[in-house]
């Protein structure tokens, strides 16, 4: 029998899901109408629906472990950036197409790792979120796989850009995998693994895209971690300036 | 225009199937530089809502195709002929099958 979770570590937790899929999303959300090509255009917009989608599923659940009555947007809009927790891969400008593709595979390479665990996690509402969230997150692996491959075999010029991602994009993924206390608990009650023990698996599946798109796995050891921790990079404050604004000025606004 | 042909995505005509058992239905088409993208790009243009449980795609220049002006040749002469058609026939009151069997 496992101990029952703190509430607030679950919060915390779920929380940190959230926030890592509802910043990646709104990033993405900026391609919309800036795509390189039209189809390229609506598959971002499509998983950047997919992820707000997921960010909405798990506020409404940190909603009702906090039982403060509060809502989704409570969590999304009324938050500073020191209590946003998402991974700082999330939040770092999408670059040029390159950049925002390499991202997508490093981020849903974790996230289909991570909800698999999670779909047969003992706290049923998680994993029944994390189960339908997995499918997504399949899709987008699949979809920036096939895109890494194609830009480091495509020319040279897309083989440089590629390289030009990495350089971008590779310091922030050790933070994906840094466990905070919160998470430690979340595996000690048997609800969650810790990020870091997906590490090693996750390194090997992205050594074989990288092997396919000729690009060679990086030896970079400079990492920037602190997204759990609210230490974020310069760019939060200026997604949630964009997101953020018009509920702040006009609270409880709808149209 | 050799030019452009060099940098345009080939087009992919696409089919999709609303459900198991049902034919595979000309949905539209879409750019893609090889046939895996072009599933991709197909399943988010034309399933974003779940319309399809199955695509196939196929290269736009890989289908033969009739051409307006073939329209006379090919398809006129089945107008014309309304013999050709079972219903042109009218059974007669007498020829029932008791009748003959008699």
């Amino acid at each position: 029998m496992s101990p029952s979770p703190n509430k607030e570590a679950l919060l915390q937790y779920c929380l940190y899901l959230a926030d890592n899929s509802l910043i990646l999303g709104h990033r993405l959300s900026e391609w919309c109408g800036h795509g390189p090509i039209l189809e390229e255009d609506i598959a971002l917009a499509n998983i950047s629906l997919d992820l707000i989608g997921q960010s909405r599923l798990f506020y409404s659940y940190a909603a009702e472990v906090e039982g403060l009555n509060k809502s989704e947007d409570d969590y999304a809009y009324f938050r500073d950036a020191r209590q946003f927790r998402n991974a700082l891969l999330c939040e770092i400008p999408n670059g040029h197409f390159g950049t925002s593709i390499l991202r997508q595979l490093l981020f849903s390479q974790y996230a289909c790792l991570l909800f698999e665990k999670l779909s047969q996690s003992t706290d049923t509402k998680l994993a029944a979120i994390a189960s339908k969230s997995l499918k997504e997150c399949l899709y987008h692996l699949r979809h920036s796989s096939e895109w890494t491959i194609r830009l480091g075999c495509g020319t040279e010029e897309s083989h440089s850009k590629m390289l030009e991602a990495i350089e971008a994009v590779w310091r922030y993924h050790k933070d994906l995998f840094a466990d905070d206390h919160f998470e430690k608990e979340m595996k000690s009650s048997g609800i969650a693994p810790l990020s870091s023990s997906l590490y090693n698996e996750w390194v090997e599946k992205i050594k074989i895209v990288f092997d396919l798109a000729s690009l060679a796995f990086p030896d970079q050891t400079f990492n920037v971690i602190g997204g759990r921790d609210g230490k974020h990079t310069e760019h939060l404050g200026y997604i949630l300036a964009d997101m953020q604004f018009v509920q702040r000025a006009y609270p409880g606004g709808e149209w | 225009m050799s030019d452009n042909k060099d940098k345009n995505w080939p087009s992919w005509e696409v089919f999709t199937q609303v459900k198991s058992g049902a034919p595979h239905e000309h949905a539209g088409n879409v750019h893609a530089p090889d046939s895996e993208l072009a599933l991709q790009n197909a399943r988010d243009v034309y399933s974003r809502r779940n319309e399809a449980m199955s695509i196939w795609v196929v290269k736009s220049d890989q289908i033969t195709a009739t051409s307006p002006s073939d329209s006379g040749p090919f398809f006129e002469p089945s107008e014309d002929k309304i013999y050709r058609t079972p219903n042109y026939y009218k059974i007669k009151e007498k020829v029932k099958y008791e009748s003959i069997t008699k």
